[in-house]
C-alpha cells in the first residue's frame, strides 16, 4: 500500500492538506489533539466519507473484507449473539458456510472469547464487547485495518490488556494498522511509526519512526528507551499543538 | 418473589375495597337499579345473560383482532416503504397524519356507505363487518406507521457505516440492520394498536349499530341503554375492559418474549 495525499473539508476545515504513505504491514499510529481530524481521514481511507480535495489511494483489493474498521464504540448489534455478530461480513455478503463459521470461531478464539460465542452483547463487559468488535474486524481477514480510538472508553487495566492482545494479533497475521489514538504512552509502545497531527485543520507535523524492541511487554514500558521515546513524542505532540 | 405477590395483591385489595364501596353507596342512599345497580345485581346480570354477552363479544374480538392483523401488516409494510425512500416519506406521511387526527366517529358513517355500496355491488357479502374493520383499522394502524418509521430510521451510525464498507445492499442493511433496530420501536406501536384497534371497533359499531344477526358488544351497550337495563350494560361494559387488559397483557408479554435478550425494556421483569 503507497500514496496518500488527503485534503479535506466540511465547512470547518477539517484536515489541511495530509500526506502520508503507508508502507505493507507498517503499524502507524495517528496521533493528535481531539478534534484534529484523525477519525476523519480514517473514513476517507475507508471509502467512507470522499476528500474534498487531494486524493487517497489503496494499493491493495478493494473488495469488500479487504478493511476491517473498529469504532471507539464497539458497535455491536445488541440483537445478535456473539457468534452471529462476528460473522456479520459474511452475512451482509449473503454467504454463511462452513469455512465461515470457522473463521469466526478462529477469531473469537484469537480475542480470547471461546466460550462465550452464544453470549448477548449487554451480558459482556466494555472490554469484551470490544474484543468481539475487534474479532469482527479481523474475521476477513483484512489487509488494512483501521481503529478509531478503540480503546479510549476503557479502564487502564483492560487497555492495556487489549493493547497485548493487538500487537500479538498483529505480530501474526500483520495487517497493515492505522491506529488513531490521543494517548502518546500507547501509541508509542503498540507503533512501528507514529505521524504526530495539529489540531484544525489537521496536518502531519511529525512522523517518528519507533525502533523499540520486539517482542514488546511490560518490560518494555519501563525500559528508558520507550521513556526517552515517549518523551520525545509528547514535546512534537506540544510543538503540534502550540502551533494552533 | 414477594413483590410479584404484592403485584397481584395490591390491586385486588384496591378492587374490593371499591366493590364495597359501591354496594355500601348503592344500599345507603337507595339508588334506583336503572342508575346504579349494586355489584351483585351486575353479578347477576353476568350470569344470566352471559352466554349471549359472549357470543356478542366474541364478534367485538373478531373485528379487533383483525383489525389489529391488517393494521400490523398494513402499518408494517408502509413503514417499510417510507423509509426505503426518503421522497415517499416527505409525500405520504402528511395524509397518514390526517386520516389519524380525523376523529373516527366523523369518518365512519361515509366508510359504512361506501362500503356497502361497494359489496352490494359486487353481490352482496359481510359487509357490516367489513365496514367495521376498516374502521378500527384506520385508528390502529397509525402508530404502527409512526413507531416502525422512527425506528427504522434510528439505525446506529457507525453499524450504518460499517455494512457500507462490507459493501452491503440496500435490502441486506433493511433486513440485518434496520428491521431488527425497528423492531422495539414496532412492538411498542403493536402495543397501543392493540388497544386502539378495541376502541376503534366499539365506536365503529356505535355508528354503524347492526346490520344483521351478529351484533357486538356495543350494540349492546346501546340496546341496555334503550331498555334501562342499566346491570347488563355494566355487564358489557366489564366484559369489554377484561378484553382491552387482556390484549395489553398478551402484546405486552409477546413483546418481552421477543426482546429478552438484548433490549433494555424487556429487562425489567427478568431482575425481579
Amino acid at each position: 500500500m503507497a500514496g496518500v495525499a488527503k485534503r479535506f473539508d466540511t465547512g470547518v476545515e477539517a484536515l489541511g492538506g495530509v500526506d502520508l504513505t503507508v508502507a505493507r504491514g507498517e503499524f502507524l499510529s495517528l496521533l493528535g489533539p481531539s478534534g484534529c481530524g484523525k477519525s476523519t481521514l480514517l473514513r476517507i481511507v475507508a471509502g467512507l466519507a470522499p476528500p474534498s480535495a487531494g486524493s487517497c489511494r489503496l494499493q491493495i483489493d478493494h473488495a469488500p473484507g479487504r478493511i476491517g474498521f473498529v469504532f471507539q464504540d464497539p458497535t455491536l448489534m445488541p440483537w445478535s449473539t456473539v457468534t452471529k455478530n462476528v460473522l456479520l461480513p459474511f452475512r451482509i455478503a449473503g454467504r454463511v458456510g462452513g469455512a465461515e463459521r470457522d473463521r469466526a470461531e478462529t477469531a473469537i478464539e484469537a480475542v480470547g472469547l471461546g466460550g462465550f460465542e452464544r453470549a448477548y452483547p449487554r451480558e459482556l463487559s466494555g472490554g469484551m464487547r470490544m474484543r468481539v468488535s475487534i474479532a469482527r474486524a479481523l474475521v476477513t481477514d483484512p489487509d488494512l485495518l483501521l481503529l478509531d480510538e478503540p480503546f479510549a472508553a476503557l479502564d487502564e487495566i483492560t487497555r492495556l490488556a487489549l493493547n497485548d492482545d493487538l500487537l500479538r494479533l498483529w505480530a501474526e497475521r500483520r495487517p497493515t494498522i492505522l491506529f488513531v489514538t490521543h494517548s502518546v504512552f500507547e501509541s508509542v509502545y503498540l507503533s512501528t511509526r507514529i505521524a504526530v497531527m495539529t489540531a484544525r485543520p489537521g496536518r502531519v507535523s511529525a512522523d517518528l519512526p519507533v525502533d523499540l524492541p520486539r517482542p514488546r511487554d511490560r518490560a518494555t514500558r519501563s525500559s528508558s528507551d520507550y521513556v526517552a521515546m515517549c518523551d520525545r513524542v509528547s514535546a512534537e505532540l506540544g510543538k503540534a499543538m502550540g502551533t494552533r | 418473589m414477594n413483590r410479584v405477590w404484592l403485584r397481584v395483591a395490591a390491586p385486588v385489595a384496591v378492587g374490593l375495597v371499591f366493590v364495597g364501596l359501591w354496594a355500601l353507596v348503592v344500599w345507603y342512599f337507595a339508588i334506583k337499579p336503572y342508575v346504579l345497580p349494586g355489584p351483585a345485581e351486575v353479578a347477576q346480570s353476568l350470569w344470566n345473560d352471559g352466554r349471549s354477552l359472549l357470543s356478542s363479544l366474541w364478534f367485538t374480538l373478531e373485528v379487533t383482532l383483525l383489525a389489529l392483523a391488517a393494521a400490523v401488516l398494513i402499518g408494517g409494510l408502509i413503514a417499510v416503504l417510507f423509509s426505503l425512500s426518503r421522497l415517499v416519506e416527505i409525500s405520504f406521511f402528511p395524509y397518514v397524519v390526517i386520516l389519524q387526527v380525523t376523529p373516527l366517529i366523523a369518518i365512519a358513517p361515509l366508510l359504512i356507505i361506501w362500503v356497502h355500496v361497494l359489496t352490494s355491488a359486487s353481490g352482496g357479502g359481510d359487509h357490516p363487518m367489513i365496514a367495521l374493520l376498516v374502521c378500527a383499522w384506520i385508528v390502529a394502524f397509525f402508530p404502527i406507521v409512526a413507531n416502525t418509521t422512527v425506528g427504522l430510521n434510528s439505525a446506529d451510525r457507525n453499524l450504518l457505516a460499517l455494512f457500507r464498507l462490507y459493501g452491503a445492499s440496500r435490502w441486506r442493511t433493511l433486513q440485518l440492520l434496520r428491521m431488527p433496530t425497528a423492531l422495539p420501536y414496532f412492538l411498542a406501536g403493536v402495543r397501543i394498536s392493540g388497544g386502539l384497534a378495541l376502541i376503534g371497533a366499539v365506536a365503529a359499531e356505535f355508528v354503524a349499530g347492526t346490520g344483521g344477526a351478529e351484533t357486538g358488544l356495543a350494540y349492546r351497550i346501546l340496546e341496555a341503554q334503550y331498555r334501562l337495563t342499566t346491570a347488563r350494560l355494566f355487564a358489557a361494559l366489564i366484559l369489554l375492559s377484561l378484553t382491552g387488559v387482556i390484549i395489553y397483557l398478551a402484546l405486552d408479554r409477546l413483546s418481552r418474549l421477543i426482546l429478552r435478550h438484548w433490549h433494555e425494556s424487556a429487562g425489567a421483569s427478568e431482575e425481579e
